[in-house]
C-alpha cells in the first residue's frame, strides 16, 4: 500500500468478542478513496464483523476505526448515523428492500430521508434504476422480482445518495454465476464512475476478481500477503 | 513437478540415501508412477554438482547407492525460493502445490503462507481476466469464463487445504518414515529408530501457519 496516500477508511487493530466468541483478534486494513477491496476468507473468520466495525454498526472492544481524520468510536451516535446514511452505502446478501415500497420508492428513500422532494428524489432513482439495468421492474414491488434484479435494485439504492464507501457483504451469495456477474459488473462498475470506494465481502473467488486487490482474514486477524520477488 | 527441489525439500528434513529419498518420494509423491533409479542417480548427481547437496557419509562397500546425502546452505537457499515462489497459474498443477505443502511442513515452514502466496497469485490472474472480460465481446467473455472457473477450483482446493493443514500435519508425523541413521547405526540393524526430527517439526509447523482447522463454507 502507498503511504504517500492518506487512506479515506482506516482499521487498526481491531479486536471484537460475542460473549465468549472471539469475532475480531487484531484486524486491520486500510482503504484508499475509490477503491475496490475484496475481504475474503473462511466462514466465520469475522468477515461480516470486520465490516460492520467498519461501517460504524459495531462498535470494536478494542482498536479504532478512521474515517477520513475522525474516529468513528468516538463518534457520538447521533453524528455517526448522520455519517453512515450520507457518506456510506449497504448492500447486503438479502433482504434489504422493503417490502410495501415499490423498487423506484425504495431506491428514492434514502433520499426522501434526506429530506429531498419526493419528485426530484424519484427522478434520480430512476436514473439508477436505468443505469443498473433494472428500469423495467421500478414500479413493482420487492417481492415480485428475481433476485438478480433485486440486488441490482439494491445496488441502485446503496448508490443512490452518492457515498464515498459502498459496503458490501456477500451481495451475490444468493444469486447464480450469470446474475452474480452482472451484479459484480455493475456494482464495481457503476462505484468506479462514481468513485466509491467499495469494502466486498465475499467467499468466492470470481466476485473477489472484481476487486482490485483482496485482504485475507482468518481467525479474526487480517493476512497480508508479500509476494516473493521474481 | 520438479524431482530435484523435492529432493532437495526432503534432504533438508533430513538427510537421507538415494534408495531413501527414491522410497519416500515414491510413497508420498509418486502417484503409482516410482521413479527410476537412474532418475534418482542423475538428479542427485546434478544437484550434487551444482552444489546444493553434499555426500555425508558412504557407507563400506561403496557404489552410488552406499552414499548418504545432505542439503547444503545453497540447497536450503534454493528451496526457501521456490517454496515462496507462487507457481504459475496452470492446469494441473495440484502435484506440485501438494508437494509444496508437504515439504514446507516436513521443514518446518509456514504451510499456510504457500497457500496465501499462491492465492494471491491466482486472484491476480483472475483479476486480469475480468478486466478482460469486461473489454471484450461475447468469445472473450466465454473463454475468460472457463480460465476463471477453473482457477476458482484450484482456490476452493487451496483454501480447503488451509482449513486442513493441522490434520495434514499429524498425518505427516505419523507417516513420515524416519530416515536411517549414519553408517554405524544402518550396519547395526534394521531396527533403526522411528519418528525422529522431520515428523515432530511437521506438527509445529502447521501451528505456527496458524491455519484454523475450520472447512470453507460452500
Ligand atoms: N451477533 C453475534 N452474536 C454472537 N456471535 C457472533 C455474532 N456475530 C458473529 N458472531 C461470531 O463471531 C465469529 C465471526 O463471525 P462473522 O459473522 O464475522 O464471520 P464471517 O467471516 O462473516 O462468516 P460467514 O462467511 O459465515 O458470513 C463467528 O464465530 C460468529 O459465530
Ligand atoms: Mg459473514
Amino acid at each position: 500500500m502507498s503511504t504517500e496516500e492518506q487512506p479515506l477508511l482506516a482499521a487498526v487493530a481491531l479486536h471484537k468478542a460475542y460473549g465468549a466468541t472471539p469475532a475480531l483478534d487484531g484486524a486491520s486494513l486500510a482503504i484508499r478513496a475509490g477503491e475496490v477491496v475484496a475481504v475474503m476468507g473462511p466462514s466465520g473468520s469475522g468477515k461480516s464483523t470486520l465490516l460492520h466495525c467498519l461501517a460504524g454498526i459495531v462498535r470494536p472492544d478494542a482498536g479504532a476505526v478512521r474515517y477520513r481524520d475522525r474516529e468513528l468510536s468516538a463518534m457520538p451516535d447521533a453524528e455517526r448515523s448522520a455519517l453512515r446514511r450520507g457518506e456510506f452505502g449497504f448492500v447486503f446478501q438479502f433482504g434489504q428492500l422493503v417490502p410495501e415500497l415499490t423498487c423506484l420508492e425504495n431506491v428514492a428513500l434514502p433520499l426522501r430521508l434526506a429530506g429531498v422532494r419526493r419528485r426530484e428524489a424519484e427522478r434520480r432513482a430512476a436514473e439508477w434504476l436505468a443505469r443498473l439495468e433494472v428500469t423495467d421492474v421500478a414500479g413493482q414491488r420487492p417481492g415480485g422480482v428475481s433476485g438478480g434484479q433485486g440486488q441490482r435494485v439494491a445496488v441502485a439504492r446503496a448508490l443512490v445518495t452518492a457515498p464515498r464507501v459502498i459496503f458490501a457483504d456477500e451481495p451475490t451469495g444468493a444469486l447464480d454465476s450469470l446474475n452474480g456477474e452482472q451484479v459484480m459488473r455493475l456494482l464495481t462498475g457503476a462505484a468506479r464512475e462514481a468513485g466509491a470506494a467499495v469494502v466486498l465481502v465475499t467467499h468466492e473467488p470470481r466476485v473477489a476478481a472484481y476487486a482490485d486487490r483482496e485482504i485475507v482474514v482468518r481467525d479474526g486477524r487480517t493476512r497480508e500477503t508479500v509476494l516473493a520477488d521474481r | 513437478m520438479s524431482i530435484g527441489q523435492t529432493f532437495l525439500g526432503l534432504l533438508e528434513a533430513s538427510p537421507r540415501h538415494g534408495y531413501e529419498l527414491k522410497r519416500v518420494y515414491d510413497e508420498r509423491f509418486g502417484q503409482g508412477r516410482p521413479l527410476h533409479y537412474g532418475q534418482v542417480y542423475s538428479t542427485l548427481a546434478r544437484l550434487l554438482k551444482s552444489g546444493l547437496v553434499s555426500v555425508d557419509g558412504v557407507e563400506p562397500g561403496a557404489g552410488p547407492e552406499r552414499k548418504r546425502y545432505a542439503i547444503t546452505e545453497a540447497g536450503v537457499t534454493d528451496v526457501r525460493r521456490w517454496l515462496a515462489q507462487p507457481e504459475k497459474p496452470d492446469a494441473y498443477l495440484q502435484n506440485t502445490l501438494y508437494a509444496k505443502v508437504v515439504l514446507g511442513l516436513l521443514t518446518g515452514r509456514d504451510a499456510a503462507d504457500i497457500l496465501d502466496v499462491q492465492r494471491a497469485e491466482h486472484l491476480r490472474l483472475m483479476r486480469t481476466l475480468t478486466r478482460r472480460k469486461a473489454d471484450g465481446d461475447l468469445a472473450d467473455q466465454l473463454i475468460c469464463d472457463f480460465a476463471l472457473f477453473h482457477l476458482e477450483a484450484d482456490l476452493r482446493w487451496l483454501e480447503l487445504t488451509a482449513a486442513r493443514l493441522d490434520q495434514l500435519a499429524t498425518t505427516l508425523a505419523s507417516t513420515t518414515p524416519a530416515p536411517q541413521a549414519g553408517p554405524a547405526a544402518a550396519q547395526a540393524g534394521p531396527a533403526a529408530p522411528q519418528g525422529g526430527p522431520p515428523a515432530a517439526q511437521a506438527g509445529t509447523a502447521a501451528r505456527r501457519g496458524g491455519s484454523t482447522g475450520r472447512e470453507v463454507s460452500a
